[in-house]
């Protein structure tokens, strides 16, 4: 059994598939609304310079948002 | 056939932010625009007219950029309001035309799959296709438009390309609301949502008939301020919700991912990609500005062109507003101006007083700082436009992050070190309320460039001038305006942690695609920012430059000696009233007087010092005022001008609110006075009890 990951863990460049985001968290609803529901392919496309927020490409924009939102999603890499 | 005297079909013109909606706007109503505001909030509202292929007219609202009708910023608010007819003031549109980016379907079809459910005609525009093209993307337009049943019409607002494509189909009588796609709702969710239909209409909340998730948008927990929705209806709102939170939990999240499901099946259909993905424009700019050391090295770049241009560029054009109006040099020759005029054509008087050293004065204090008002507004607009903004707010996230504001913060904060009013007005981009209005209370710490001429006044008395080297004075310099810095961040903080305690708004930001600005956008939207300044500020200003004007004048004194005049007016006895208060920070009633007049506006301390002591102050030069200062006297032989008082005044002016055009605009920003009251009150009351203390202390001291 994997120990899921979150998306605030996987290194830059690498590609991961969204598995799920807690319900009822405002600022998570606005991100599925922006595309990133369960089963999303996405790219961890950098970290800012000083670390926080992550940027992330999906469904071929690209997305800012903090880590403390980063760590509440599930992900698997690939 | 002309038929001019029917009523005009209204559209409303929607899309995601950076879908290029304004640059259609304007390309579609040309100047036949109006700009204003919406009732109860500082969103732009605005109006345009344009004629049909048959010559009928159309309205054309052009609402802000969002990115769902489940509102989450007063912007979308507006637009969710709008849309479903609840916008006081505001008719509610006949038909909808969605502009969607054509190079990012996928994520703009979002909002087109809730917008074609609102059960009025759309069209949509599939609007810079050139990007699409660049991105080697392949799109069926037929295909989505049979498959959304509403037209589709690609569209390069840039360049006006597929405009009349776009009027025809805006122009034709036999559009009705599109069947849409198949039905997104989950059955229980259907179910639920027609009975909290049928029990919110009994109640008028919503009308008979509204979009079955009218509810649903009214109130989203995205939108904790709710804006115009009544209490009552608000309670039963929130009574339904729960329900259908009970009912089938996680409906929301779930609509959310059939949608994309939809559109990820739609997008397959529609959507030819290129087998291989190459490097866009984007990711290679992004790789230079957005690295850890050529990111911060344009960054710095950037900024410190514009505010050498805002500096230096606004000099001139300050100096002619100055001259124009109150008199002094225009290109090498000495001019009245319009108060020069006054002087010639009126005689000596009260009246020609009031209309030059009240109306003109004050007039000229506000107009003197468009300019550099014009040239930021400018230059946000560029940053904006160009997709540079979301970075700058991308790379400043970490820091703001620190005190509780966001990236978004910075700018404005940044630009209120040129002038409070842009940095003010600036704040709009920030979607969060709490963040916003963070921002808007401590932007006016940052030492704005009116401060200028006071320290310049001042540093110099400090030390004597022999113990004064050059770089001893710019380092209290920035010493001052590193206070004025860390002080912003300091109440950022503690009003993060105070006032607005609890609402947690995380930063969620989209990255745009670089693009070319549309400099005719940025220059309209620039100056109807800078008339909107200059009519509310204007307006609060003049009246108040009146009745300063009135206390410095009245009573009349017999003697006619303008510093005799001064000390015997309201003012001067407002001084004298205010003493007590000004005195435990080390000044007498003459500084009492200088401080009223500051209230204003800062710069107005030096003139007034100079009224007060008799000393013909230049404009340029203030040595001789300086000089006055330094042999000034307590009556018990201590300097008034010692160390202690003017470290403590020079830190009063960092912190003290003294500015009338901030309070005007803060006001209006704010919808209210309750904000530029307590900003006012925190800012004075710090500046007065550090003075008070620097005072004190210093004199025990030394």
């Amino acid at each position: 059994m994997l120990v899921p990951e979150t998306l605030s863990s996987l290194p830059t460049g690498a590609t991961g598939v969204v598995v799920a985001l807690p319900a009822g968290n405002a600022a998570l609803t606005r991100l599925r609304e922006m595309g990133l529901v369960p089963g999303t392919r996405f790219t961890l496309v950098r970290r800012a310079p000083l670390g926080d927020p992550i940027e992330i490409s999906l469904r071929g924009s690209l997305l800012s948002l903090r880590r403390s939102e980063a760590e509440l999603i599930e992900i698997t890499r690939g | 056939m002309a038929v001019l005297s029917e009523t005009p079909l209204v559209y409303a013109l929607v899309g995601n932010p950076n879908c290029g909606k304004s640059t259609l706007f304007n390309a579609l109503t040309g100047l036949r625009q109006k700009v204003g505001n919406y009732p109860g909030v500082t969103v732009e509202k605005k109006v345009g007219e344009c004629y049909s292929q048959h010559g009928r007219r159309m309205t054309l609202i052009d609402l802000p950029g969002s990115y769902s009708l489940n509102a989450r910023s007063p912007d979308e608010s507006v637009m969710r309001d709008v849309l479903l007819g609840r916008a006081p003031g505001t008719a509610r549109p006949d038909r909808v035309v969605c502009v969607v980016d054509a190079s990012n379907l996928e994520r703009h079809l979002y909002l087109v799959t809730q917008i074609i459910e609102l059960g009025v005609p759309v069209i949509v525009a599939l609007n810079m296709v050139d990007l699409a093209v660049g991105k080697q993307l392949r799109l069926d337009v037929h295909r989505l438009s049979e498959r959304l049943g509403v037209p589709v019409v690609p569209t390069q607002a840039s360049i006006k390309k597929g405009l009349i494509d776009l009027k025809v189909a805006m122009s034709r009588d036999d559009l009705t609301p599109p069947h849409g796609l198949p039905d997104l709702l989950p059955v229980p969710v259907r179910g639920g949502l027609l009975r909290s239909r049928e029990t919110l209409s009994q109640k008028g909340v919503v009308r008979e008939g509204a979009p079955l998730l009218e509810p649903l948008y009214l109130l989203s927990s995205h939108d904790p301020t709710h804006y115009g929705i009544s209490d009552e209806a608000r309670s039963e709102l929130q009574a339904v919700r729960e329900q259908l939170e009970r009912e089938v939990p996680g409906w929301e999240d779930r609509l959310v991912a059939a949608r994309y499901d939809a559109i990820g099946a739609l997008c397959e259909e529609v959507v030819r990609r290129p087998d291989a993905q190459q490097l866009s424009l984007t990711d290679r700019l992004d790789a230079i500005l957005l690295h850890r050391v050529w990111g911060w090295t344009a960054l710095l770049t950037v900024l410190t062109v514009i505010f050498t241009l805002i500096f230096k560029v606004a000099e001139a054009p300050m100096g002619w507003i100055e001259a124009v109006l109150s008199g002094g040099e225009l290109w090498g020759r000495e001019v009245g101006g319009l108060a020069g005029w006054v002087t010639g054509v009126m005689p000596d008087g009260d009246l020609r007083s009031l209309i030059i050293d009240g109306a003109i004065a004050g007039v000229a204090g506000v107009l003197v700082f468009l300019p550099q008002i014009l040239i930021l507004f400018f230059f946000i607009g560029l940053l904006e436009d160009t997709g540079y903004m979301a970075r700058l707010a991308f790379m400043m996230d970490r820091l703001m992050g620190r005190v509780g504001l966001n990236g978004k913060s910075f700018l404005p904060i940044l630009s209120s070190y040129a002038c409070a009013v842009p940095g003010v007005m600036a704040t709009r981009t920030i979607d969060s309320p709490k963040d916003r209005l963070i921002t808007i209370m401590v932007a006016p710490l940052a030492s704005c460039s009116a401060r200028l001429p006071v320290y310049a006044l001042l540093i110099p008395l400090l030390f004597p001038p022999a113990l004064m080297p050059a770089w001893g004075k710019a380092l209290i310099l920035l010493g001052l305006y590193a206070m004025g810095t860390l002080g912003a961040f300091f109440f950022a903080w503690l009003f993060n942690r105070t006032l607005m305690k609890g609402v947690s708004t995380p930063l969620i930001l989209e990255l745009p695609t670089y693009k070319a600005p549309a400099l005719a956008g940025i220059m309209r939207q620039m100056a109807d920012r800078a008339w909107m300044f200059v009519r509310r500020a204007g307006t609060v200003i003049l009246g108040l430059s009146i009745v300063l004007w009135a206390a410095l004048t009245y009573p009349k004194s017999s003697d006619g000696a303008p510093s005799r005049q001064v000390e015997n007016s309201f003012a001067g006895r407002l001084g004298r009233v205010m003493e007590p208060l000004v005195r435990p920070m080390g000044g007498d009633w003459r500084v009492a007087i200088g401080l009223i007049g500051a209230q204003g506006a800062r710069e107005v301390f030096n003139s007034q010092l100079g009224v007060i002591y008799a000393v013909e102050a230049g404009a340029e030069d203030e040595t001789p005022l300086r000089d006055r200062l330094r042999a000034e006297k307590h009556p018990d032989g201590r300097p008034v001008y010692s160390l202690p008082f003017c470290l403590g005044l020079l830190v009063y002016f960092v912190f003290a609110m003294q500015c009338l055009s901030t309070v005007a605009i803060v006001r209006r920003e704010t919808g209210g006075w309750k904000w530029p009251l307590v900003q006012f009150a925190y800012m004075t009351g710090t500046g007065y009890l550090l003075a008070v203390l620097i005072y004190q202390l210093g004199t025990r001291l030394t």
